[in-house]
């Protein structure tokens, strides 16, 4: 298995590589997402890297029409809003990320508990591309 | 958790805030200079300000909204405070509930008699998308923001989970912000010095006197439906959901039971204090709830001895419509799910049985975010003294309860005052 320290910038690493890679504690067997290298449930250091099967469902969402920089620069603005949304994964463990899928325009249409898949974003930042955890509407 | 109580007992002797608002040309400390002496005149018998000890600041973020960090040593001094000990304390939105529950155990612990709680915040001098981003900070940068959330885009999320659960819609929201910008216009020191219903009419004023189409709505609820008069920020929360960008400083003067009433003939004594801390909130197992606040409350009942229905008036964080709603629930005033249909119903009005942020709120009075929890005492100060004006709440007011909350309820801060 995987050596990669459980920090950001291995999950980001993962990401590049379009895996969504958790740790899952190896003395109680919890399950983190995003990884850490303490699990805060037993308080043991040792982790294991598991991929995520990328199937959850939505917990709860939003239509954001002022978004932050790093939404306006990606092309997003009261014209164009998006959904973020916290996703509860099949695994257990829920995360942030932006939903691609809902309706936008009449977002009181989307269902809370719809199916969802991760995908990844390659997002414009200026000069640089970063990669995004996103899931959309199965 | 066992019933832990304070080494001694503390009491707020005096209380007073700037006006909050968007003030161009005054700087934070300015702002905090009002306050000091806003609260040096609610001192009934007299402050000597030379027999402050030590100095607890509640401030956000100067740092990102005004370019200035270590502000606690500062404002000390243009308070007249220095030498002694200035300490800043950042919790976010509870950063100054934080600082007075610090400023509490330093006079419990015996090591002083007197010290100064304080909030600050100058956020009106960014432009709105860098407010935007230093708000966002206080979320999860690493794992939230990359997301897209916002915080008005949290507390969204979390009405979508709500509504979802119990029903409620989001004209349930609305009737938050209509019945605080009720109670805000009754505030001279509310940012929105206004109630809905004055703010249409203003604006059909201004389109008649201009010549443009003149607006049709028939009431404050179709006004908050109107898209243009009350844009969508990130549904369901539309602006009048949203407490404003706001400037403002509060003061608060704690002194130990033995000396409190050499300062003032009615002290306000601090029989409830409790904290607590969350992971972020995608991190929850509930999205409808803040357990912080719960933790929190509970902490609180439990070393005052009393129960929820025992409060008389209550300053709850309305940063968002929705968080109001939730608050009322996680501190005990209704059940779960039954807080909107308490907010739909005016219960949690000025006339209702439980009233709800007589103030105006953060969402009318203004959320300068470090100030927010000291102005909410400044509030329960005025209550339970009789000195809250038009909006002075009727009966004998014993008992008050202030929770401020931080990001998303990653902190929250619970506090209960005794007027005996």
């Amino acid at each position: 298995m995987s050596d990669r320290a459980f920090t950001h910038d291995s999950f980001q690493h993962y990401l590049e590589e379009h895996q969504l890679m958790g740790a899952r504690c190896q003395n109680c067997a919890t399950l983190y997402l995003p990884p850490r290298p303490l699990c805060p449930n037993c308080y043991n250091e040792q982790l294991a890297w598991e991929a995520l099967s990328g199937q959850g469902v939505l917990a709860a969402f939003t239509a954001i029409h002022i978004g932050p920089r790093s939404m306006i620069t990606a092309g997003y603005d009261r014209k164009n809003p998006y959904c973020s949304g916290i996703v509860r994964l099949a695994e257990g463990p829920s995360i942030s990320a932006q939903i691609l899928g809902l309706d936008v325009v009449t977002p009181e249409k989307n269902q809370i508990g719809s199916p969802l898949r991760v995908i990844y974003l390659e997002r414009d930042q200026g000069e640089e591309k970063q990669t995004i955890l996103a899931f959309e509407v199965q | 958790m066992a019933n832990k109580r304070l080494g001694r007992g503390v009491a707020v002797v005096g209380a007073g805030m700037s006006n909050f608002g968007g003030f161009p040309g005054k700087s934070g400390r300015d702002l905090f200079v009002e306050a000091f002496i806003a609260m040096r005149g609610s001192v009934n018998k007299g402050l000597d300000p030379t027999d402050i000890e030590a100095f607890y600041l509640g401030n956000y973020s100067s740092d990102l909204f005004e370019g200035q960090g270590h502000n606690a040593p500062l404002l000390a001094d243009w308070v007249g405070l220095t030498p002694r000990p200035a300490v800043r304390i950042e919790d976010a939105c509870a950063s100054s509930g934080v600082a007075l529950r610090q400023g509490i155990m330093a006079v419990a612990s015996g090591l002083y008699d007197i010290v100064l709680v304080g909030g600050v915040e100058k956020m009106s001098d960014l432009p709105i998308e860098d407010v935007t981003d230093a708000l966002a900070t206080a979320g999860d940068v690493l794992y939230e923001i990359p997301a897209g959330f916002t915080f008005p885009g949290f507390y969204a999320a979390m009405a979508t989970a709500y509504m979802d659960r119990y029903g409620a819609t989001p004209d349930s929201f609305m009737s938050v912000g209509i019945k605080n910008h009720d109670n805000g216009a009754l505030n001279p020191q509310a940012q929105f010095g206004s109630r809905i219903a004055d703010i249409m009419t203003a604006k059909i004023k201004k389109a008649e006197s201009k010549g443009y189409p003149v607006p049709t709505w028939d009431s404050e609820m179709a006004f908050l439906h109107d898209d243009r008069a009350n844009p969508m920020i990130a549904w369901p929360m539309r602006l009048f959901d949203c407490s404003p960008v706001s400037d403002g400083a509060a003061a608060i003067l704690l002194a130990s039971e033995e000396v409190a009433h050499s300062l003032t003939d009615a002290p306000l004594h601090i029989i409830g204090s409790g904290q607590a801390s969350d992971a972020a909130l995608h991190a929850r197992p509930e999205l409808t709830t803040i357990g912080a606040a719960r933790w929190a409350g509970r902490q609180a009942y439990a070393m005052a001895g009393i129960n929820p229905a025992d409060v008389k008036v209550a300053e709850v964080h309305d940063c968002f419509t929705l968080a109001e709603i939730i608050a009322t629930e996680d501190l005990g005033f209704f059940a779960p799910g039954e807080g909107y249909i308490a907010a739909e119903e005016g219960l949690t009005s000025l006339f209702g049985p439980r009233p709800i942020n007589s103030s105006g709120g953060l969402k009318s009075k203004g959320h300068p975010v470090g100030a927010s929890g000291a102005g909410q005492v400044v509030e329960i100060w005025k209550q339970l003294h009789g000195a809250a004006g038009e909006r002075q709440l009727p009966g004998q007011l014993d008992l008050g309860l202030t929770h401020n909350v931080g990001g998303t309820g990653q902190t929250c801060v619970v506090h209960i005052f005794e007027r005996r």
